[in-house]
């Protein structure tokens, strides 16, 4: 079945930040790899499907078996099961990584930038208040914020499907083409205005003109077609961060943590359910084999085209590609990741030697994939948690380690099922678990130990 | 010092670095379980009576104590299991990392929580306006505080190293030696702020578990030395 992080986050917000990260190259590949595509992913498929029977979750060591597989099958096949087990802790560490990154960015910026948690109005995705006097209402009023920010995000969800089905690629394409214009320019001019004016820099607004420019038309680049998959990584962890930041600053106190909450749920039934919106839109792709948009995945090992697609491994040839991407698509997070020094050698396309990129292909490892929804809701989670705990880094820190571990057993979880998996879930009840107790338990207990000096 | 331990030893392999998140984890839920604990206690008590407070605030640290041992030790059961899932995966045969490895990293991943709980917040304090000790109290605050977190750090990665072992070798006495360094410690911390009643101790505890902990992972005097003397 199809293994996928979670990437429905991307329909919340209209502005499709997220859903703009599409690549906008997936029309043109499909048509390369139509020749080879159903042999080899017949046998690919057999392949993972015995692999997945034995895999075990990323407990598996990390270390590179011997490089030199054949190619041949039953070998290839033994081989590739190894590589997968083994390969298991490496795809957690690669996505704890950028999870990492994203975090300490909007942690730093929260901590540093008064901005971001000065109440400047709602959005209007949230249109009630919680400047009320009771409690109750104040409830009420969250409750319904979050009823209507969701049935957003399940209407652009289906949208979105909706388009994808019927193959209104134009559209989609310049959906997000138009959400990640919006991100890259816009939130990033006011971002670095924000910081500018907290470290009283001062900056003349050609030289913002220039730096800014540089910046978005690099990203659009990076994101939406090739680019260096470091790079890309960075951007599609810095256009989280800012929509984390977008989140944590207009978002209500209360409607943000009932938010997160009833967010993890939904996730939870569009990943799951035969009729989910996230699911249909993850088979429908991989019946006809084409890479997911790259706009709303993380991939950690991404090949320049295929962006999301399965494990992208296939840089090699669009051959590669296709029967890499279909199987990726099961695989999802279980394949073994590529060596990136391998994809990046085999960047280039190259239709003429399909024979030897088997053999490479062999040996390579796909990526894990993670939605980037899931960036921008753990780092809105740890936002909060920084901006308004007031147990300051104890509670932060409980959040981190608490969303690692949710990651960690998702991961897990994902090796043993094989299917795509909502990222969400685990990772936002432990974080929300965490932070509840660690602000009203473990603070007052600490201070008081901090205040005697005395150690546990 | 224990930042430096992390990334020259543990940062390279991905697996150590699961385990010691995992550690971190599994820390920061007994911290939870005892706060709780005496949160529960402080509300049912009387919060006038000083006495009663700091008796309560002994107990609750005594409690945790006992708490975090307690969870090492379901640690180590997990960490059991997931050898033998490893070995199972690894295609020759033998684990991919030692039950050592694994209790030195569950140690450090411990000892980095405990310490990071223990230090941050006073690091966020310490980068603002103001002097320590301004009413009376020592003056030497943040400088012992830092070196009680790293005492404290380097003892929870010995404890881990002695606490395996022992659970390996199913010799007891070595789980109770731990649990008592552990008790003894954190009581020692009772004496601030007469630091050397406290300090000085636990840098004594520390190099003798430091010690015992580098004897039974297989060093010995010879080892030490060569490593002193020669590189190779």
């Amino acid at each position: 079945m199809i293994t996928f992080m979670n990437n429905s986050d991307s329909e919340e917000e209209p502005c499709n930040e997220r859903t703009s990260l599409m690549s906008a190259e997936s029309p043109p590949v499909p048509s390369y790899q139509d020749g080879l595509q159903a042999s080899e992913a017949g046998e690919e498929q057999a392949h993972r499907k015995r692999r997945a029977g034995s895999s075990r979750g990323p407990n598996a060591a990390g270390e590179m078996s011997g490089s030199a597989a054949p190619v041949r099958e039953s070998a290839l096949e033994n081989e590739e099961e190894e590589l997968t087990l083994k390969y298991g802790a490496k795809h957690v560490i690669m996505l704890f990584v950028p999870v990492t990154l994203c975090m300490i960015v909007v942690v730093a910026t929260i901590k540093s930038v008064r901005f971001y948690t000065e109440k400047n109005g709602q959005l209007i995705y949230t249109p009630f208040s919680e400047d009320t006097p009771s409690v109750g209402q104040r409830l009420l009023n969250s409750v319904l914020n979050t009823i209507v920010m969701i049935s957003v995000i399940i209407v652009m969800t289906v949208f979105l499907v909706l388009l994808y089905k019927y193959r209104c690629y134009k559209f989609i394409h310049g959906w997000l083409i138009l959400s990640s214009l919006m991100l890259l320019f816009l939130f990033t001019y006011i971002y670095l205005g924000e910081v500018l004016k907290t470290y009283n820099v001062a900056m003349d607004y050609p030289t913002l003109f220039i730096v800014i420019w540089n910046f978005g038309a690099v990203g659009m680049i990076c994101i939406h077609w090739k680019g260096p998959l470091q790079l890309q990584q960075a951007y599609l962890i810095m256009i989280s961060a800012l929509m984390a930041l977008v989140f944590i600053k207009y978002l209500p106190e209360w409607s943000a943590w009932v938010i997160l909450g009833a967010i993890s749920i939904y996730d939870l039934m569009a990943v799951l359910c035969p009729k989910g919106p996230l699911r249909m839109l993850v088979e429908t792709a991989q019946e006809r084999n084409e890479p997911i948009f790259p706009a709303l995945i993380y991939s950690s090992a991404m090949m320049w085209t295929v962006g999301m697609a399965k494990p992208d491994t296939a840089p090699r040839g669009p051959s590669q590609q296709t029967w890499d991407a279909a199987e990726d698509e099961r695989e999802h997070l279980r394949s073994p990741s590529h060596a990136e020094s391998q994809m990046s050698e085999t960047r280039s396309p190259a239709p003429t030697r399909p024979i030897t990129a088997l053999d490479e292909l062999e040996e390579e490892e796909r990526g894990v994939k993670l939605g980037l929804g899931d960036f921008i809701f753990y780092s809105v989670l740890v936002g909060k948690a920084a901006a308004t705990a007031s147990g300051d880094w104890n509670t932060t820190l409980a959040c981190f380690v608490a969303i690692l571990i949710g990651l960690c057993l998702t991961l897990l979880l994902l090796a043993v099922f094989k299917k795509a998996l909502p990222a969400l879930p685990i990772s936002i009840t432990f974080g929300l678990i965490f932070y509840f107790s660690t602000d009203n338990l473990v603070r007052p207990f600490m201070d008081t130990l901090a205040s005697h000096q005395l150690y546990i | 010092p224990a930042f430096g331990l992390f990334i020259f030893t543990i940062a390279r392999d991905p697996l150590r670095i699961i385990i010691l998140i995992a550690g971190a984890f599994f820390w920061l839920v007994s911290l939870l379980l005892s706060s709780l604990i005496w949160f529960i206690a402080v509300k049912a008590s009387d919060p006038q009576d000083e006495r009663l407070q700091k008796g309560l605030l002994i107990f609750g640290v005594m409690f945790s104590v006992l708490l975090q041992e307690a969870f090492r030790f379901l640690y180590y059961k997990l960490l059991r299991k997931a050898i033998e899932g490893l070995v199972a995966l690894s295609e020759d045969g033998c684990s991919p990392i030692s039950i050592q490895q694994m209790a030195y990293v569950a140690g450090v991943g411990f000892g980095l929580m405990s310490g990071a709980f223990s230090m941050v917040n006073l690091l966020a304090d310490a980068l603002g306006p103001g002097t320590v000790g301004i009413h009376g109290d020592s003056q030497l605050y943040f400088l012992t505080s830092a070196f009680m977190t790293m005492v404290l750090i380097f003892l929870h990665t010995f404890w881990g190293i002695l606490f395996f072992h022992g659970c390996e070798h199913r010799r007891w006495w070595e789980i109770a030696a731990v649990v008592i360094m552990h008790l003894t410690v954190s009581g020692l911390s009772f004496c601030n702020p007469l630091y050397v009643g406290s300090l000085v101790p636990s840098y004594l505890l520390m190099a003798a578990t430091a010690a015992w902990a580098y004897l039974l992972s297989g060093g010995s005097a010879q080892n030490l030395r060569r490593f002193l003397l020669c590189k190779c």
